[in-house]
């Protein structure tokens, strides 16, 4: 062990010496948004008591998971999957869900909201708002306190919609699971204060500052695999009120509807009823990125839920929802 | 020059285009300014303008009930996202905004301007390398304004521009313009009285878009860039020049007995696999073994990577240790003095403790004294006993503990901290340190290291002698240097001579004539006062030159065994002064 003896502390003294110190390059806008991300995965898995990771199988859920194996390599990751299973989501997410999760060797646990379920609710019956709120985020505070989880990791960004714009990396939540919008914490520097009291917990959104398109880069940079629904393909389908519904899965045709083949892609992946397919021929991630610069109108869009008010976001978030 | 930043070029294949979006850099700025000032309509403009609004979030803005503006569009429906905000029309919270151009990615935050959310503002101030305040060209410059001036250079955001807006209701006159310039350079002369920090000043009309992204032909006189030419250029501050080493450890990977990874994100300097790193605060000394990630190891790393490092020793670190580079060792004190923005209505007063976050540290504090208060209008200091919400002051704390940190001035993460009340758990100031109250540990102190220390023993907090070493440096125009003569050389004698003739402060030390005495303090202690030494020994000799070498910074010691066996004692004692004249100090040409 050395010990030296005293550093120098002027100018022509330097106390550190810069000579012979290759320069580092710089990291790029994507490296530094990796780095950020794993920054928040380590804050919150040393500091939480039971943190979990809401997976929803969609590409950002992809980037999240593949962040975590990056922030605790060689480790395991240190905390459970939650997947908050609607009862309508596309069979091909389900069977990527169980081959990747299992590849990457993390612990998943699936919740279903079974008693709404088994009292018929879906879309057609509730309207889409009503339907959210039992089989997500009912399903999904039931399942919060039913692990005793004190945080949740969510892959929602930023530039997703204008009430998400203001939310925090780490957006407290009172015990009835609200978010206070006019409340929230001071977020300086990269300190982020995750000190609760009983019941009450913390959500956490690591790729808070990506957007759509950074996510793309780097699903293409570190070849991350993702639903193939996400690339384009001759599909069946059937057009409902202006949306390209695929026909996969639980969705009965109302009378008189048809379906035809087309070729169509996701460009987010939620319920099969209440998530519309756009025509695409983008069938590689450099189509898909290429795509998406000609792109005019925002990836929910052809999210019903949405749209059904103007701040319909905003207050199902004050509910809950992720 | 529109920022076509959203298609392709077509000279360019697709290829290439990716790689080159891949390798665009980040600049984050943040708003600032008084209510209604613009600057939420900016940000619209900006987005807007770059393309980076979708349509149907257009319409949605286009069909709303809400318009405010004069114009057909009102932009800052854009960025008040939350309902509260559109009703009343004004910014409550951050709002982070992206976009990108050709040049690079852009994180804003749009900041509200109102006093009572200064929290606010101070969060999305806090991490931007450039904050854009506005000031409306009618109103001037408003309390708001300097407050948040203020505040934003208090951050240390390096680079202030002031968009003067609304030029469109002053008729685009330069004579307006030049007025706020001038009012605004005074402000900036108050808030560094230095120099140092200076405010660009761009003419503009957000509403119109003049001079936001294009240069406006409504402002000829202005010949400078736009808004977002300017963005574009601002140098973002150079996170790799060489610097010491600072690496919070955060969180301990450990998945089975044969690997112990220390993962954090470098703040500071890089690092290499073999680097000589020091822990904090039980001041182990070890080497990085490797730097491990997913992607394989690395052969460095540099500020702002996420990485975990494998150490050469089973040293026990845990979160809110620090590991720096041997050399610019952090400051080691339990008080402290910072600025201190106040962010909640308990006030900061002298009787509570409170927790303190720092870097990955978490420790209790007590507010020891409030030096002083600062009027945001006059820029003076005021007595006070407290701080109250949104106010601005310079604290004294005292921790439970030691804390190893830098000056904010020299480092926004390790000389920064958040203080939260452990009752309510709200998070209720942000510090940034701008002095270590123990002058023993004064980082610009020179520091002694504990004569006596042995062996494997950790040293115990350096003290500091009443002369520095660079100052002894100064006076003998040379640094300490070490030479090792090994047994009994015939060599001291003339060498001790040649060297003291060129001016050199020398002194032999041989075992012979201080048997049992060659103690690692009498090297620590010659060496501290500045001495060339020259060591000779008859026993031991192995362990002496250890003692040397785990004393010495190996730079400073010549091992004159090391040389070529054959030369003769006169090449040899040449070589040996030609490698001590290069321990002398280079100084300015004097009274010439
Ligand atoms: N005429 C004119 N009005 C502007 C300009 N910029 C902003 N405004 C108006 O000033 C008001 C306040 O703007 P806003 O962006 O909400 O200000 P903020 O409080 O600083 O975010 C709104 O009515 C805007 O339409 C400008 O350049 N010219
Ligand atoms: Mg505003």
């Amino acid at each position: 062990m050395t010990q030296y003896l005293y550093e120098e502390e002027c100018d022509e003294l330097p106390a550190f010496s810069v000579e012979g110190l290759p320069s580092v390059p710089r990291l790029s806008h994507l490296e530094m948004l990796e780095a950020e991300s794993i920054h928040i995965l380590r804050e919150a898995a040393a500091s939480f008591a039971a943190p979990v990771m809401l997976y929803s199988i969609g590409k950002d859920s992809s980037v999240l998971l593949r962040l975590a194996q990056k922030a605790f390599y060689p480790g395991k990751i240190p905390f459970p999957l939650l997947h908050v299973d609607t009862g309508y989501k596309f069979p091909e997410m389900i069977e990527f869900r169980d081959r990747y999760v299992k590849e990457v060797g993390a612990e998943l646990i699936v919740h279903k909201n079974q008693q709404a379920l088994d009292e018929g609710a879906t879309p057609f019956a509730l309207g889409t708002q009503k339907c959210c709120g039992l089989l997500k985020t009912r399903s999904l505070l039931d399942a919060l306190a039913e692990g005793g989880f004190d945080a949740a990791f969510g892959g929602a960004r930023r530039d997703e919609e204008k009430s998400r714009a203001k939310e925090r990396i780490y957006s407290f939540r009172d015990a009835a699971g609200q978010w206070d919008p006019r409340n929230q914490r001071p977020e300086l520097w990269n300190y982020y204060n995750g000190k609760l009291d009983k019941g009450e917990h913390i959500r956490i959104f690591p790729l808070s500052n990506w957007t759509e398109l950074d996510v793309w880069l780097y699903i293409y940079k570190e070849n991350i695999p993702i639903v193939p629904l996400y690339f384009a393909k001759e599909r069946e389908v059937v057009v409902r009120g202006g949306s390209v519904l695929l026909t996969q899965g639980p969705i009965p045709l109302l009378p008189g509807e048809k379906t035809e083949r087309r070729t169509v892609r996701m460009r987010s992946l939620g319920c099969v009823p209440c998530t519309g397919a756009i025509a695409s021929t983008a069938d590689t991630l450099p189509k898909i990125i290429e795509e998406m610069f000609g792109f005019h109108r925002s990836e929910r869009e052809n999210r019903a839920i949405d749209h059904d008010q103007e701040g319909s976001m905003e207050m199902k978030k004050r509910e809950g929802y992720f | 020059m529109h920022p076509h930043a959203n298609s392709a070029n077509a000279d360019h294949t697709f290829e290439q285009f990716l790689s080159q979006h891949l390798e665009r850099d980040l600049l984050r700025f943040t708003t600032a300014g008084s209510v209604d000032d613009g600057k939420s309509t900016l940000i619209g403009r900006l987005l807007y303008d770059s393309k980076a609004i979708y349509e149907d979030q257009l319409q949605s803005i286009q069909q709303s009930k809400l318009n405010r503006s004069t114009g057909p569009m009102d932009f800052s429906l854009l960025t008040d996202g939350l309902r509260a905000e559109r009703e009343q029309g004004i910014t409550i919270d951050v709002a982070y905004r992206y976009f990108t151009t050709s040049r690079r990615k852009f994180i804003i935050a749009d900041t509200p301007g109102h006093e009572q959310y200064t929290r606010n503002m101070a969060t999305g101030a806090s991490t931007a390398d450039a904050a854009v305040v506005l000031v409306d060209a009618r109103k001037g410059v408003l309390p708001q304004s300097r407050r948040h001036a203020t505040i934003a250079a208090l951050l240390g955001i390096p680079h202030i521009i002031a968009a003067v807006n609304k030029m469109d209701l002053v008729d685009y006159s330069e004579e307006v313009f030049r007025r706020v310039e001038a009012d605004l350079q005074e402000l900036a002369l108050q808030i560094s009285p230095s120099g140092a920090q200076t405010i660009h000043c761009i003419p503009i009309s957000a509403l119109e878009g003049e001079n936001v992204v294009t240069r406006s032909a409504k402002i000829p006189w202005y010949t400078g860039p736009s808004l977002l030419e300017y963005l574009e250029e601002i140098p973002i501050a150079d996170s790799n020049s060489p610097e010491a080493f600072r690496f919070p450890v955060q969180y301990v990977i450990r998945p089975d007995d044969s690997f112990r990874g220390f993962a954090g994100q470098i703040i500071a300097g890089s690092v290499r696999p073999g680097d000589r790193v020091v822990a904090l605060p039980s001041k182990q000394k070890t080497r990085v073994r490797s730097i491990v990630t997913f992607d394989g190891a690395l052969p460095e790393a540099g500020t702002g990577s996420s990485v975990t490092l494998q150490l050469e020793n089973e040293l026990d670190l845990s979160r809110g240790d620090l590991l720096v580079s041997e050399e610019g060792l952090p400051n080691i004190a339990r008080k402290f003095a910072a600025n201190v923005v106040w962010l909640h209505a308990t006030p900061l007063d002298l009787h509570k403790r409170w927790i303190m976050r720092q870097v990955t540290d978490e420790v209790r504090v007590q507010a020891t004294k409030v030096r002083s208060r600062i009027d945001v209008n006059t820029m003076e200091s005021s007595l006070a006993s407290q701080l109250g919400l949104n106010d601005i002051g310079i604290v004294e704390f005292e921790a439970t503990r030691n804390l190893s940190f830098d000056l904010y001035s020299q480092n926004r993460n390790s000389g920064s901290f958040i203080l939260i009340d452990p009752l309510t758990n709200a998070t209720v100031g942000a510090g940034m340190i701008t002095e270590n109250l123990e002058k023993a540990t004064r980082r610009s102190d020179p520091k002694l290291a504990d004569v006596g220390s042995q062996g494997e023993k950790p040293a115990e907090p350096l003290q500091t002698a009443a002369v520095a070493i660079s100052e002894r440096v100064h006076r003998s125009g040379h640094h300490p240097g070490a030479v090792w003569l090994g047994a009994g050389s015939s060599l001291a004698a003339p060498l001790e001579r040649a060297l003291f003739e060129k001016g050199f402060h020398v002194v032999i030390i041989d075992d012979s004539q201080h048997p049992g005495e060659w103690s690692e303090g009498l090297v620590r202690g010659f060496y501290s006062a500045g001495m060339i030494v020259l060591y000779s020994s008859h026993q031991a000799l192995e362990q002496k030159k250890h003692l040397l070498t785990s004393t010495i910074q190996p730079d400073r010691i010549l091992h004159v065994d090391a040389l070529s066996r054959d030369a003769d004692d006169a090449s040899l004692l040449q070589q040996i002064v030609a490698w001590v004249e290069g321990l002398r100090i280079a100084r300015p040409e004097e009274g010439r």
